[in-house]
């Protein structure tokens, strides 16, 4: 089968800092896989890459959502259109509409298949109507599905933090993604919310067959979800494999707690 | 304690005013017999009045503090409620409905033509509103949109013989034409630098206005503008202002309509998002560019049917009604009514074209008085008169088969 996430060869400079240096990364349907890093490794500016808010310096980014050698390049796509192929993201630090309800939050999510446009929201016809209706059933069902549903009305800002984090998951799920990309989803979460997040996750995958792409510092969580990882040290890849090949690097061990230093040197 | 403190910030504060002033208020030199007059009188006047003010300023914070520790909780104020509540509501519509029908019978020419001004700009608020109120964009030269819609009727009127009714909705797409083509350099910009270019875009336009002779006569304007015709009937003055006053109310009413229906869809959820969380808002799969266009074409499209409006009322238009001034007592309707809360941008539109109207017995003061009474209202409603209270979407179970 053929990967449904395949980055080649991307380098992406900010003047003279090269962030992310000739990184290689695929991900097959159905996947979990993590990419890992000490601090400033470059892991959300591969993602920032990746959903079109910044244009990587040299590289391909290629999607094939069915699996089926149809791949299409979306380097230079605007991060709205690279949502509306099917690649959903979360952000590390929370980035809720803080105004609107939790509902409104999943139904901002709908935009991108969705379609009434300036007449059909003044003069409100049938098809207008039915839209509103559908977007605000499916939000509701998406809200239940990551176990939101009785926050509904509230206020997104109003959420516990665990629940924040969940929230920006359903409203990512809410634009019907083929991927879903999670930036520290389990950052600032007690251990018994990162369990939750652990069944979450696995079962978006297994209910809604979802791959997914992690960023994560919580290694018993990446430990536990992943089937493969990635591990990535000042932009360049330094690790590639199963969690059992990670754990036993050395060049991974050595980023992570760094090296002895000899005595006598 | 605490009174104490008050106190001396109170006497502290007036020492610096009888200072500041000691110079214009006390000293008088006398040129004809060179001898400097000491007018102490004044200096206690000043004196006491700072003081008394400064207690008053003290007081009053003190209380805003009070009560907003308070009621946190009860966001939702009177007036809110009162719109809310059906029992209330409908006959208030009511009444306001007959007041607006019978007014032009009941007053006199002069008070309709007033009437109608501010009716304009109660439509121009609401226009600015979906701009700055529900898409968050701050826009300082709204004005070049008015008077992209007066001069389009004025000139397509001279040129072409275009009538009243034909110039309305064709004012309204050339404005909002206008609104792409400013919309369009400044997508990447927000806040501050977006305040500034729109700014600039309204000088443009009144600077082009101004000195482009051929084409819109300059400042000499544009005289013998028609009024709106009713079906080629010849109307007395009396009713041609009574049937202007009609056809304003009815654009209020139908831009109420449409901003309403535009807040509770899925393109004024777009512009909440915009507003709120941009890089969020792109995630999610929204066109920014496209949502930003449409805010400033559709909030642009209001000021160029009011500037039809405007130019077939006062029959002359010249650049000096579309000064950055215009802009400024424009935005002061949004910000002072309540951003993104339409009871609350007619009531600033109402009360701001309004008062200095019935002030005009002030003079002079008009301009500070209407300082004060922003700086007050900044200090102590943040949130404008009728504070926006965003329609949520309340879920109810109910409501899923």
């Amino acid at each position: 089968m053929k990967p449904i996430l395949e980055v080649k060869n991307m380098t992406m400079d900010f003047g003279g800092l090269r962030a992310i240096d000739n990184l290689d990364l695929f991900i097959d349907k159905g996947e979990i896989v993590a990419l890992i890093g000490p601090n400033g490794a470059g892991k959300t500016t591969f993602f920032n890459c990746i959903t079109g808010i910044y244009t990587p310096t040299s590289g391909d980014v290629f999607i094939d959502p069915d699996g089926d050698g149809k791949k299409e390049r979306i380097n230079n796509l605007k991060p709205n259109l690279v949502t509306r192929r099917g690649l959903a993201r979360t952000f590390q630090n929370i980035r809720l509409f803080s105004s609107m309800t939790v509902l409104e939050n999943v139904m901002i999510g709908c935009h991108a298949v969705t379609k009434a446009g300036i007449l059909g929201a003044i003069f409100r016809g049938p098809s207008t109507k039915a839209e509103e209706n559908l977007i605000v059933e499916k939000s509701y069902n998406i809200l239940e599905k990551i176990g939101l549903a009785k926050y509904v009305n509230e206020l997104a800002v109003n959420l516990p933090y665990g629940a924040q984090r969940r929230l920006e998951i359903a409203r990512a799920m809410a634009t019907e993604p083929f991927l879903l990309l999670l930036d520290e989803p389990a950052a600032g979460m007690n251990p018994q919310e990162t369990l939750e997040l652990d069944a979450l996750i696995m079962k978006l995958r297994d209910n809604e067959g979802i791959s997914i792409l992690l960023i994560e510092h919580d290694m018993k969580l990446v430990m536990s979800l992943s089937e493969r990882i990635y591990v990535v040290d000042y932009g360049k890849k330094i690790g590639e494999g199963t969690p059992e090949d990670i754990r036993s690097n050395p060049v991974v061990i050595k980023a992570y707690l760094g090296e002895e230093i000899e005595e006598d040197a | 304690m605490t009174v104490k403190n008050e106190l001396i910030k109170s006497i502290l504060a007036s020492i610096w005013f009888m200072f500041l002033t000691f110079p214009i208020m006390v000293i008088k030199v006398n040129t004809v017999t060179d001898t400097v007059e000491w007018r102490w009188y004044n200096m206690a006047v000043v004196g006491i009045g700072s003081f008394f003010i400064s207690m008053l300023w003290r007081y009053l914070i003190r209380k805003k503090e009070e009560g907003s520790k308070k009621e946190k909780k009860d966001t939702v104020g009177p007036v809110q409620r009162i719109l809310q509540d059906k029992k209330y509501f409908l006959p208030g519509i009511g009444a306001a409905l007959l007041f607006t029908i019978f007014f032009p019978h009941i007053f006199s020419m002069y008070q309709t033509n007033i009437m109608i001004s501010a009716l304009i700009y109660v439509m121009l608020g609401l226009g600015l509103n979906i701009v700055i109120g529900l898409a968050g964009l701050l826009d300082l030269g709204y004005v070049a949109f008015f008077a992209v819609g007066a001069y389009s009727y004025a000139l397509l009127n001279l040129h072409y013989g275009v009538t009243f009714w034909i110039a309305l909705p064709l004012g309204g797409l050339i404005a909002a034409f206008f609104g792409i083509i400013l919309g369009y350099p400044v997508l990447r910009l927000r806040g501050d630098y977006l305040a500034i270019v729109t700014l600039g875009f309204g000088e443009i336009i009144r600077l082009v206005l101004e000195n482009w002779n051929e084409f819109s006569f300059g400042p000499s304007g544009i005289a013998n503008i028609p009024k709106p015709g009713f079906f080629g009937f010849e109307l007395s003055l009396q009713a041609t202002t009574t049937f202007t006053f009609y056809i304003i109310v009815l654009l209020v009413l139908f831009t109420i309509f449409v901003i309403n229906r535009l807040q509770n869809s899925r393109i004024g959820r777009a512009w909440s998002a915009l507003k709120d969380d941009e890089v969020a808002c792109q995630a999610m799969g929204i066109d920014k560019a496209k949502t930003k266009l449409r805010a400033f074409a559709l909030g642009a499209t209001w000021a160029g049917m009011g500037g039809v409006v405007f130019a077939a009322k006062t029959t002359f238009i010249n650049p000096a009604s579309f000064t950055i001034w215009e802009s400024v007592i424009i935005l002061c309707t949004v910000v002072l009514g309540g951003m993104g809360s339409i009871a609350g941008v007619m009531c600033g539109a109402l009360l701001l074209i309004l008062l200095p109207e019935y002030l005009r017995d002030f003079g002079e003061f008009r301009m500070i008085t209407f300082g004060t009474v922003l700086v007050l209202m900044m200090v102590f409603r943040p949130g404008g008169i009728i504070e926006n209270v965003r329609n949520t979407y309340k879920f109810e179970k109910s409501s899923q088969s």
